[in-house]
């Protein structure tokens, strides 16, 4: 865990405390199990987008795949009879595809990656509402599927099974991300992609990884939200969510220039966005005002952070002209 | 030939409109200019010839204003200044052509000649008057010779046209010294033609000109005098009739040569890379062939510009191959990517350290484990412990010096992080490495390691690619040096013909005279 990551967690658990002298009914349960749902779910769509951000590019295009697939998902498994095991491997089938695409449209055309994923972000919202006409997709009265209900929105003694998911996928991700072959390329192709070439790395192959990862993580999740959503409106459903995951990555410490971030951080950034919702539902404030507490919360934070780099930055080059002053 | 004492200005003429006394700059400790005295007269075309780092791009600096002298003088019509402000410069009307282009490609040619200084219309609304603006530019492109409009899109001229535009917007300040820089050293012949005529132009106008060039037959046709710079200081002037290519190159060289580091201890080996007729994309009608043996290192000489970084990118697979083969021990290869060329030990330490040869934002263990990371894992997970191991082994053997090996490259030292550039390929198994300007900005020191570095290499059976713009190193160091000329090898040059002015001679295109054995 790195001293970023530590300041987030204290952070969390400040913002915690707050909430719960205001208004105790933050530690129920009830809360705390809706709460780590959201946090599963968002979780895995963040951590998918990390992957994107730390080589450098940026993936628009999830919210509306989390509204495609869990449409498709949906209308393949209640209207059309599909087992839904088979929907499953379909739409992580879909989601290698379209990663595939936006990978190869970025390392071989050498397009910009905000133009490809805006455009997919436009395309796929636009596929999923001529699907259905803008129809509503959604479960018929009385059926049941018994082991996909409870592997989407189950629980084991009160953890939602979406949490449990995102801990496993972070486990994973952790070793792939910090410890694994591909991790170390993954850090180099964002760090500088030029002297990562230079080095050897296919970096084009990284990139397109990346990408796949990042759409599969999202598929995942876009059956986790159809499930718990259960009726599937093509035009809302899973809007603004990139944005969600592209805040979660920078608050843990994700740069947009590439090569930094941790996976902890992002787990650990999804987790305060979803306190500062659940805080703004807890201490009455107007809903409406949501998105101005978390956009004014994240501004604050970045702003922190990097004061506080700067001053680090500072304090370092004085200690080393200080150091150079003693030896001349 | 004249000594290297200040041009003797002739009674008859009127005072130089440029003089220059004394003047010196230094870069952290290293005399890059050092008691330069020059003139120029109105009207006057000026050669001016040297070496890399001869000290040419200080003094343009100095008189664009872009930095100042550490002493002398800077006379201009007798007026002496300490140093110039840009804003003196141009008040002076000193006009630089560079050889990069700085022109908009969006706007055209009128519209680049007023960048910044448009004539304005319709009073507090600022609009550009683009008729006064064209009105402006025709006649300044009729004194030119154009052949295109002051209306043309700029993305639609030549090279040699768009020099012009640039010519075109010195003469719209009213230039009276317009300096070249190396204006020629990306046009075709034809082109170079157009703009030769353009110089003469000028003169006829009497507008003094600078002309930098490593052509040195354009310097020949175009030049009224030429200056030689070299180590920072005037190797001497040639006046019109003294003017030759011999002349010249003798006084841009001309300095002893340091005794050579040792020279191979087994003769070298069979030919362990092949280059046939390789065409690169920047010079794709100049094939290049080119046999590199094990055990050797070879020089690749050449003025910059001469294709030769474009000829390494090629050979470790980062450009592509547009014609011929390579081969490697004999056997053709196609390479597709730099990891081609890496799986099959062919290394680049690449010109650019910083951003290509080094990660700063990674630790040195991690920079040095880099281009071998499964062979420092298990499955597929790195082991740290192989990595620090691999990277402490490398530590001792360059003797890299830095606290830790988890410290950040960017926070080494330039000749440290070569190193860690040099160790990454020396933990795998190199047979061909390829060292583009290995010692460029490094202390001399290191330099003198990286030497023995080399030297080691190659005598443990590695074959040595080492492209250098520093005489005394190309020299001294390889065991043959080919030479490049405008994309093509122009010649190979063997131990026993090893001068500088050899070098020279094939790095600007002379192939003849080669001065015999020494």
């Amino acid at each position: 865990m790195t001293k970023k990551d530590f300041g987030l967690l204290i952070l969390i658990l400040a913002v915690g405390v707050v909430v719960t002298i205001l208004n105790p009914r933050f530690l129920l349960p009830i809360n705390l199990s809706n709460t780590s749902n959201l946090v599963g779910m968002f979780g895995l769509s963040a951590i998918g987008q990390a992957f994107v951000i730390i080589t450098g590019g940026i993936e628009l295009s999830v919210g509306s795949m989390i509204g495609l697939v869990g449409l498709l998902f949906v209308d393949f498994v209640a209207t059309r009879g599909v087992p839904w095991p088979l929907a499953v491997v379909l739409m992580l089938a879909l989601a290698v595809v379209v990663g595939l695409v936006h990978g190869l449209l970025i390392t071989k055309l050498k397009l910009q990656p905000f133009i490809v994923t805006l455009c997919g972000l436009l395309f796929y919202r636009g596929i999923a509402r001529f699907y259905t006409q803008d129809a509503t997709a959604g479960f018929g009265f009385g059926q049941d599927f018994p082991a996909l209900d409870w592997l989407t929105t189950g629980k084991i003694h009160g953890v939602p099974i979406t949490f449990i998911a995102l801990l496993v996928v972070a486990f994973v991700m952790w070793f792939v991300l910090h410890r694994s072959v591909f991790g170390r390329h993954l850090y180099a192709v964002g760090k500088n992609e030029e002297a990562a070439r230079f080095s050897g790395i296919r970096t084009d192959r990284i990139i397109i990884w990346a990408y796949v990862i990042c759409q599969v993580l999202t598929a995942i999740a876009a059956i986790y939200f159809a499930m718990y959503t259960r009726s599937i409106s093509p035009s809302s459903q899973g809007n603004f969510y990139e944005l969600y995951a592209i805040a979660a990555a920078v608050l843990g410490g994700c740069s947009l220039f590439g090569g930094e971030g941790s996976l902890i951080g992002v787990v650990l950034g999804v987790v305060l966005l979803q306190e500062l919702q659940n805080l703004v539902n807890l201490l009455g404030i107007p809903s409406s005002l949501n998105y101005a507490v978390m956009g004014g919360v994240i501004l604050i934070g970045v702003i922190l952070d990097q004061q506080l780099g700067r001053f680090q930055a500072r304090r370092r080059a004085a200690e080393l002209a200080r150091r150079g002053a003693e030896a001349a | 030939m004249k000594s290297p004492e200040p041009h003797p200005s002739g009674a008859e003429a009127p005072a130089p409109f440029l003089t220059l006394t004394d003047v010196r700059k230094a870069y952290s400790g290293v005399q890059a200019l050092s008691g330069l005295s020059m003139q120029v007269s109105r009207g006057e075309v000026i050669g001016l010839v040297g070496e890399n780092g001869a000290g040419k791009s200080t003094l343009m600096k100095i008189l664009g204003g872009v930095i100042a002298p550490d002493g002398g003088k800077i006379g201009i019509d007798g007026v002496a200044h300490d140093a110039l402000s840009v804003a003196d410069s141009m008040g002076a009307g000193i006009a630089f052509v560079h050889q990069e282009l700085n022109l908009f490609d969006n706007l055209d040619v009128a519209g680049n000649v007023f960048i910044g200084r448009e004539p304005l219309s319709w009073g507090w609304m600022r609009f550009v008057d683009r008729g006064a603006q064209r009105a402006k530019v025709a006649p300044l492109l009729e004194r030119l010779g154009a052949n295109f409009k002051p209306d043309t899109p700029v993305s639609s001229l030549s090279l040699a046209q768009q020099q012009m535009v640039e010519i075109a917007k010195a003469l719209s300040v009213e230039a009276r010294l317009v300096i070249l820089d190396e204006p020629t050293s990306s046009l075709p012949l034809a082109e170079t033609e157009k703009l030769l005529n353009v110089i003469a132009g000028l003169k006829a106008e009497g507008i003094a000109v600078i002309f930098i060039s490593h052509r040195l037959h354009e310097i020949e046709r175009a030049a009224d005098r030429v200056i030689a710079l070299r180590d920072g200081k005037l190797a001497g002037t040639l006046d019109k009739a003294e003017i030759s290519h011999d002349r010249m190159v003798k006084l841009m060289i001309g300095r002893d040569l340091k005794a050579r580091t040792g020279g191979p201890k087994v003769a070298p080996g069979k030919v362990r890379l092949s280059a046939r007729a390789v065409q690169t994309t920047t010079y794709p009608l100049r094939p290049v062939s080119l046999d590199l043996r094990e055990r050797e290192i070879l020089g690749l000489a050449g003025l910059v510009g001469a294709g030769r970084t474009e000829l390494a990118r090629a050979l470790f697979g980062i450009d592509p191959i547009l014609g011929g083969r390579l081969e490697i021990d004999g056997t053709p290869v196609a390479l597709s990517s730099a990891a081609d060329a890496v799986a099959r030990g062919i290394f680049l330490v690449p010109e650019d350290r910083k951003g290509a040869g080094v990660l700063l934002g990674l630790p040195i263990v991690e920079n040095i484990s880099l281009p071998n990371l499964k062979a420092h894992a298990r499955r597929f997970l790195v082991s740290q412990r192989m990595e620090a191991a691999t990277a402490e082994i490398q530590r001792t053997n360059l003797a890299i010096k830095t606290p830790t090996l988890t410290t950040l490259a960017s926070s080494l030292s330039g000749g440290n992080q070569q190193k860690v550039v040099l160790a990454k390929w020396l933990a795998m198994e190199p047979k061909v490495i390829i060292m583009d300007e290995p010692t460029r900005g490094i202390d001399v020191g290191t330099k003198v390691e990286i030497y023995r570095l080399m030297r080691e290499l190659a005598d443990a059976g590695v074959a040595v690619l080492m492209i250098s713009s520093d005489m005394e190193e190309v020299i001294g160091v390889s065991d043959r040096i080919a030479v490049m000329h405008e994309g093509a090898i122009s010649g190979i040059l063997e131990r026993e013909q090893f001068s500088e002015e050899n070098v020279l001679l094939l790095a600007v295109g002379k192939t003849a005279n080669l001065a015999g054995t020494a």
